[in-house]
């Protein structure tokens, strides 16, 4: 097995200990030092002292997105901002960005933890790692970028690029792995079919990828289009950055940083606990962080605690791979649909690019769902109408099959749809009235 | 080695330990840090069987001791260095040592008393000179040493060290703090605590920041002394100094 740190394979009883331990000290902390806690919990006359146990973490209150941006900009900062010493914030896809402060502390445990995501899919200080995460005011970039050093790899900050320029570092610079959004690496597989450039001229052999949820259908893809071993891990700026969990060499699920993360899954209409193997939203305490600590974030990331041992011996508990976030699950006549789902249909079919959008809007009264996709570049019969038509009717009934309803299918113009640049990509557009 | 989870203990209306939570892992030097006062004496206490717990556990190799007797807590290997040495001033230092040997020794047999005896002079072989002298005339630091031999004399494989260098000159301390080390390097493991944060947290594997009856922080003894809160409180730094070291660095 690959080097793994202590707290990766510690046993379970010793492992709850060091939960509790580091969750009552990071009460404390967040009580003293940021007056949202301080004063939500005294109005809610709860007692700090009287979490004795990982169990008791449930009486405690949810923080939130909008909990975070009413404390815009650094009201959730439990140091003076005299001890920060790096800020990243997300990208404000939905709303005014979270600006999040790192300590010295917290960059140091980030590493380790990077570090640990990156030995897990067997990079060492051998690899050449090149970021194709953007690193403007994210954390995925930078994130993986000390983690990376701190194995030891070659790290090449190549975002910001062309997709032309990244394949050119690739190929002459002999980049092994590579890091970045899973639409980007079908991106970069693209560009290669385009170009001609078959995937072995290139010394590529692994690859991670996280910011979105992506299909095992797009992991294939990506797989077959770079020649390249493809592993997911999850972790969001709130609660840090990349590191908060990643998948082993088995594939099976995404082992939580337990050690620093606190995870649980709960009911989206009784806000409680669920148990191992139901999905919930995902809710995260951090128990390390200094600079910005979270009791109880609501992630709005569904998923899965996964029940038994992991055969690669780490006893940190697994997720499942996120399947979609609650803002992008469409609700359609009552039915829930995460991108995730659209996106695994159109993979199926051969002869669609793995690019796509979904409109839905509401037309008399009734909710559309419309999926934009298109032709893939591939597909030898563009200019035959009858032949194009088979392929849309074979993209409908792998996405009925796929949703349980009706969506229309549009085939769009090649190139139209818009591409990955890195940064994370909304395919879902809701034009219905609130 | 030591799990407590949810520690509470005081003086009667006065509740000194809030809920503290804790490890020791074997061979681990442990240093607790914090202000007079915040209750990391009870906290030995406690644990030491000296203070009664009024609610959450000890377990000492997973075996639960919270609320029994000193003396049992003792003979399960867990041996206490109380703050201020506390030896028998008139009686001589080889008498003090025995003393401390008093638990094992039906047990185990004179030979090995001598035997345990002889490893003290190892440690400590200032001691094997004075071992007739009466332990009220020895040095502040001699009488550290002394305390220290006469735990070990129990055999313990966890020692809980309360203060060990409070009243003792530079020098000295350092001597002690060197004993600490080989103590853990012999294979016994520690938790102490301390007032002198910057030196404990040098040879420390691990640390807890105590405040008013919580820990509110832990960390290796490298994290701890790079943190800005420990170096604001504990270390004697200012803001003025802390931006001194980083502009030097």
């Amino acid at each position: 097995m690959t080097r793994v740190d202590a707290y990766e394979t510690m046993g379970r009883e010793d492992l709850e200990q060091v939960q509790v331990e580091r969750l009552q000290a990071t009460l404390h902390r967040a009580c003293q030092n940021v007056a949202f806690y301080r004063e939500r919990f005294e109005a809610l006359g709860i007692d700090i002292e009287k979490v004795r146990s990982l169990a008791d973490l449930a009486e405690l209150p949810f923080t939130t997105k909008d909990d975070l941006r009413a404390s815009y900009p650094y009201g959730m900062f439990a140091v003076p901002l005299k001890d920060i010493v790096r800020i990243h914030s997300t990208s404000g896809t939905t709303g005014k960005p979270v600006v999040v402060g790192y300590t010295a502390n917290d960059i140091s445990v980030w590493a380790t933890l990077v570090a640990r995501v990156l030995r897990a899919a067997e990079v060492t200080e051998h690899d050449l790692v090149q970021i194709a995460f953007n690193y403007n005011l994210s954390s995925a970039g930078l994130g993986f970028h000390y983690g990376a050093e701190r194995i030891g790899s070659s790290v090449v900050p190549s975002s910001g690029e062309t997709v032309g320029r990244q394949v050119l570092v690739m190929r002459d610079y002999k980049t092994t792995a590579l890091v970045g959004t899973p639409s980007y690496a079908l991106h970069i597989a693209s560009y290669l079919r385009e170009q001609r450039i078959h995937p072995d001229e290139l010394r590529l052999r692994v690859g991670l990828f996280g910011a979105e949820s992506w299909s095992e259908a797009t992991r294939e893809e990506i797989e077959r289009g770079l020649h390249i071993k493809a592993y997911d891990n999850y972790g969001l700026t709130e609660l840090m950055g990349p590191g908060v969990s990643f998948e082993c060499k088995e594939r099976s699920g995404l082992h939580v940083n337990e050690d620093n993360f606190i995870l649980e899954v709960i009911d989206r209409s009784t806000l409680r606990p669920l148990p191992p193997g139901e999905e919930g939203e995902l809710v995260f305490t951090t128990i390390s962080k200094q600079g910005f600590p979270l009791i109880r974030y609501r992630t709005g990331d569904v998923s899965a605690v996964m029940e038994g041992a992991c055969p690669c011996g780490r006893t940190l508990s697994r997720m499942r791979r996120v399947s979609g976030r609650v803002d992008d699950m469409i609700i359609v006549d009552g039915i829930n649909i995460f991108p995730s789902q659209i996106e695994e249909a159109i993979l199926k079919v051969e002869g669609v690019a793995p690019h796509y959008r979904v409109v839905v809007d509401r037309e008399g009264g009734l909710d559309v769902v419309e999926v934009q996709a298109e032709v893939s570049p591939d597909f030898p019969d563009l200019d035959e109408a009858a032949k194009v038509a088979a392929l849309r009717s074979r993209l409908q009934a792998s996405l009925d099959e796929a949703l349980g309803f009706r969506a229309r299918v549009a085939f769009v113009e090649p190139e139209t749809i818009e591409r990955s640049d890195g940064n994370k990509l909304r395919r879902v557009i809701d034009k219905r009235p609130k | 080695m030591l799990r407590a989870r949810s520690l509470e203990a005081g003086y009667g209306e006065l509740k000194v330990l809030k809920g503290v939570s804790l490890h020791v892992s074997p061979g681990e030097i442990v240093a607790i840090i914090g202000a007079n006062g915040a209750g990391k004496s009870t906290l030995l206490c406690a644990i030491a069987g000296l203070v009664r717990p009024s609610a959450g556990s000890v377990a000492l190799r997973g075996e639960e001791i919270a609320g029994l007797r000193p003396e049992r807590i003792l003979a399960k290997g867990c041996s206490l260095v109380p703050e201020g040495r506390k030896l028998f001033a008139p009686m001589t230092v080889r008498e003090n040592l025995e003393l401390g040997g008093y638990a094992v020794r039906r047990r185990l047999g004179r030979k090995a008393s001598e035997a345990d005896l002889e490893s003290v002079y190892g440690l400590f072989p200032v001691l094997e000179g004075r071992q007739g002298q009466l332990a009220g005339t020895l040095s502040g630091g001699e009488q550290q040493m002394l305390a220290i031999g006469r735990s070990l004399m129990a055999r313990p494989d966890l020692m809980l060290l309360d203060e060990p260098s409070m009243g003792l000159a530079p020098l000295v301390i350092k001597g002690i703090f060197a004993a600490i080390s080989s103590l853990s390097s012999r294979g016994k493991t520690i938790l102490v605590v301390e007032q002198n944060a910057k030196a404990i947290l040098r040879i420390a594997s691990r640390g807890y920041v105590m405040e008013t009856g919580s820990l509110v922080l832990e960390g290796t003894g490298e994290e701890l002394l790079a943190n800005r809160d420990v170096q604001r409180a504990y270390l004697g730094k200012e803001y003025s100094s802390i931006d001194e070291d980083r502009g030097q660095s």
